[in-house]
């Protein structure tokens, strides 16, 4: 069994400051991580490898430093990893992540399962797991919390639905997306990050992959196009209140009869 | 490609210029710098460093000849008969853009059995329901859906398409997108519309206090989906419409998903239903003091919430997170405790009727958007409420 996980690396924090006024970052050398929930799509393919002995393999899509990335995940169980990285990738929107993530799979075969995480943590759309299994021409689940269980031919799944859970079977191959909870992912194993120390990234750049037709990518291949940031609207009618305590309480508590919330 | 240019530079420290970028995309390359695949083209560096930075002429040439793609559509989201109020929110939002521009507003109704859903669209000032009702349709399956979809949109050509960002609609929608290869802009906060059909879609981005402005000029049709509860719901109105009965081969509704069973979840009141929440945020500093947030819900009658980070610490259920990655409320009333109002959680919560804020920082962002601007320290404030409104309580 073949399974491929794609994970992002993100910014290490909840926040990128940037001041609206002067556009400036308020914070320079941010940190990166493996988008936290992007550990539950390699637990999942760890424990399917562990039933199944699958061979999993970790692509990514980003800046050479995304190799730190990968080079975790192989402390986590990853078996091979692919950093789909080139200048003509750069500007992406989902569509065009999604596409250069479907041709980077493509490259190497297609597999009978792809995993990605719910969303990431700084693009947070949760739209490129679809849009590849699109590219990929093959069934997607999202919001999978449970495995219920699993052969060689195919899958039984919970999926999280705002109202119900639905049990599914899907055959391979299919992408699935996987929810927080579904698994609790492992901590990076010492022995793994040992034994692992020499394995390569494969880096693959545009003229790697199936179609290296550079309109179809980065900036050129995104349909959308940011044309401006601005600051959010402020409220105008505000009333603000700066005082002792005992006086903001009395105001609140006045203003909570008002509203006859008392 | 990102078309950011590099100007040559010389005396420059790099170390500055790498500093930039908010996503790392400045690298070093021999005595210079190159953007590379992180670009997002925030243009940040541009903004800051003219001298060093500068927009190329964007690659763009049309491709599509708008002209040809007229109306803004609705996928219409429906459960045991019943259709989710996030779709008539959309009609709403709908009937403005195509007002602006004088475009027809289109339903997409897929189903089986649920051709008397169609008139009840008619009364929200639609006008034409496209139905495919077949037995294929009855649940909700990827690819049986899309192609439905995909075959709607060869047949109606619409300029828009908006789509509630549930969990059915963030499946689907990007599945039907990426299969005309055309934009997809998720959580939509703001939509407005030029008048040569291209949508203004604004979202919060980049994870600051930034509102981002997208357009997709390039490409038909053009793709937003929108939480539920950001647009408000239109009034009845006269029903003109039509409805069109329409039909797929079934050959093309195969689908490798098989459906073994729904179980139904226990139902928790959900904070979109509350007329009053408690929100707390960081500023709460301890496990513990949340004691006081929840005696001052239990007093007001209200719901309590929390900000992501609360909910990452597992002080809350996930389902009360509000926010673009939580859920948009709009209660009566809304006090927050120790939350500073970043664009992400704003955007779940500033359509609330009365905004109290408590915070301790004067340019705490949340203030922006509250009514009442309450600049003092939560954990003297709120037990000083609490303890007038045990008083208050037994005077009356
Ligand atoms: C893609 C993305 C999506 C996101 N989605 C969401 C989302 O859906 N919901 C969400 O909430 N966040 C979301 N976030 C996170 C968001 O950007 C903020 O990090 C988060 O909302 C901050 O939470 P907070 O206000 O509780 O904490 P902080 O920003 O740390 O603010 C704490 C505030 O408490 C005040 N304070 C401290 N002590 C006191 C005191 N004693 N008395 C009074 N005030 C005090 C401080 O002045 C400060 O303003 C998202 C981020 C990203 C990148
Ligand atoms: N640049 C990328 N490289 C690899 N995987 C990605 C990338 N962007 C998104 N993904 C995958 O798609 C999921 C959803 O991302 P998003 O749509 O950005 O919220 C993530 O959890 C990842 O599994």
């Amino acid at each position: 069994m073949k399974i491929f996980v794609c994970i992002k690396q993100v910014p290490d924090s909840t926040k990128v400051d940037i001041d609206p006024e002067t556009m400036t970052l308020k914070r320079g050398g941010i940190d990166s991580k493996i988008n936290p929930f992007d550990l539950y799509a390699i637990e999942t393919a760890v424990k399917l490898k562990e039933a199944h002995q699958a061979h999993i393999c970790a692509i990514s899509m980003g800046p050479q430093q995304a190799e730190a990335a990968i080079r975790e995940s192989y402390t986590l169980g990853v078996d091979e990893g692919i950093l789909l990285s080139d200048r003509n990738f750069a500007g992406a929107d989902v569509l065009a992540t999604a596409y250069a993530l479907s041709q980077g799979i493509l490259s190497l075969g297609l597999p009978d399962i792809v995993i990605c995480g719910r969303q990431t943590t700084d693009g947070d759309t949760g739209q490129v797991g679809p849009e590849i299994a699109e590219f990929l021409n093959i069934p997607h689940l999202a919001y999978v919390r449970h495995i219920v269980e699993s052969d060689d031919k195919g899958m039984v799944v919970e999926m999280d639905m705002p109202e119900t859970v639905e049990v599914v079977r899907v055959n391979y191959p299919c992408l699935i997306t996987v929810e927080k909870g579904i698994f609790q992912p492992r901590l990076p194993s010492f022995k793994l990050k040992m034994a692992t120390k020499e394995r390569p990234i494969r880096r693959l750049t545009l003229a790697d992959l199936p179609d290296s037709e550079p309109e179809r990518y980065g900036l050129k291949g995104s349909p959308t196009q940011v044309i401006k940031v601005f600051p959010p609207k402020i409220s105008s009618e505000r009333e603000t209140w700066q005082d002792s305590s005992e006086v903001l309480s009395e105001k609140i508590f006045a203003k909570l009869n008002e509203l006859k919330f008392l | 490609m990102s078309n950011i240019k590099i100007l040559p530079f010389t005396g420059q420290n790099i170390d500055e210029l790498l500093a930039l970028c908010p996503f790392n995309a400045i690298e070093k390359a021999g005595d210079s710098v190159e953007i590379n695949a992180g670009c997002r083209m925030c243009r940040i560096c541009i903004k800051r460093r003219p001298d060093v930075f500068v927009l190329a002429e964007p690659p763009r040439k049309v491709t599509v000849n708008k002209q040809d793609w007229q109306g803004i559509a609705v996928y219409i989201e429906h459960l045991n008969a019943v259709i989710h109020p996030v779709s008539f929110e959309l009609i709403g939002k709908a009937r403005e853009l195509a007002g602006k521009t004088g475009q027809p507003v289109f339903c997409l109704l897929i189903g089986d059995s649920v051709k008397n859903l169609a008139s009840q669209l008619l009364e929200y000032g639609v006008d034409k329901v496209f139905v495919y009702d077949q037995p294929e349709l009855g649940h909700f399956k990827i690819e049986p859906y899309t192609a439905v979809f995909e075959d709607f949109i060869n047949l109606v050509k619409p300029s828009g398409v908006l789509v509630g960002g549930t969990s059915i609609g963030r499946s689907l929608a990007p599945r039907v997108a990426a299969r005309f290869r055309t934009g997809l802009t998720a959580d939509c906060t703001i939509l407005d519309i030029n008048s040569n059909t291209d949508i203004d879609q604004i979202r919060p981005a980049y994870g600051g206090n930034i509102m981002a402005h997208i357009h997709t000029p390039h490409h038909r049709p053009q793709f937003a989906t929108v939480r539920y509860k950001i647009f408000n719901a239109p009034e009845k109105t006269q029903s003109t419409g039509l409805v069109e009965h329409c039909q797929i081969d079934p050959s093309r509704l195969y689908s490798a998903i098989e459906l073994l069973e729904v179980r139904r979840k226990e139902k928790v009141r959900s904070i979109e239903d509350a007329e009053a929440i408690i929100v707390a945020g960081k500023g709460i500093k301890k496990e513990a003091d949340l004691q006081m947030v929840y005696e001052l819900a239990e007093k007001l009658d209200a719901m309590t919430a929390g900000t992501r980070p609360l909910i990452e610490q597992g002080w809350f259920d996930p389902r009360l997170q509000i926010g673009l990655s939580g859920r948009t409320v709009k209660p009566k009333l809304i006090i927050t405790c120790g939350v500073s109002g970043s664009v992400q959680f704003a955007a779940g919560m500033q359509g609330a009727d009365n905004i109290i804020a408590i915070n301790n920082d004067p340019r705490a962002a949340i203030f922006d958007v509250a009514h009442y601007a309450v600049i003092g320290d939560l954990y003297q404030v709120v037990p000083a409420l609490l303890e007038k409104i045990r008083r208050g309580g037994s005077l009356i």
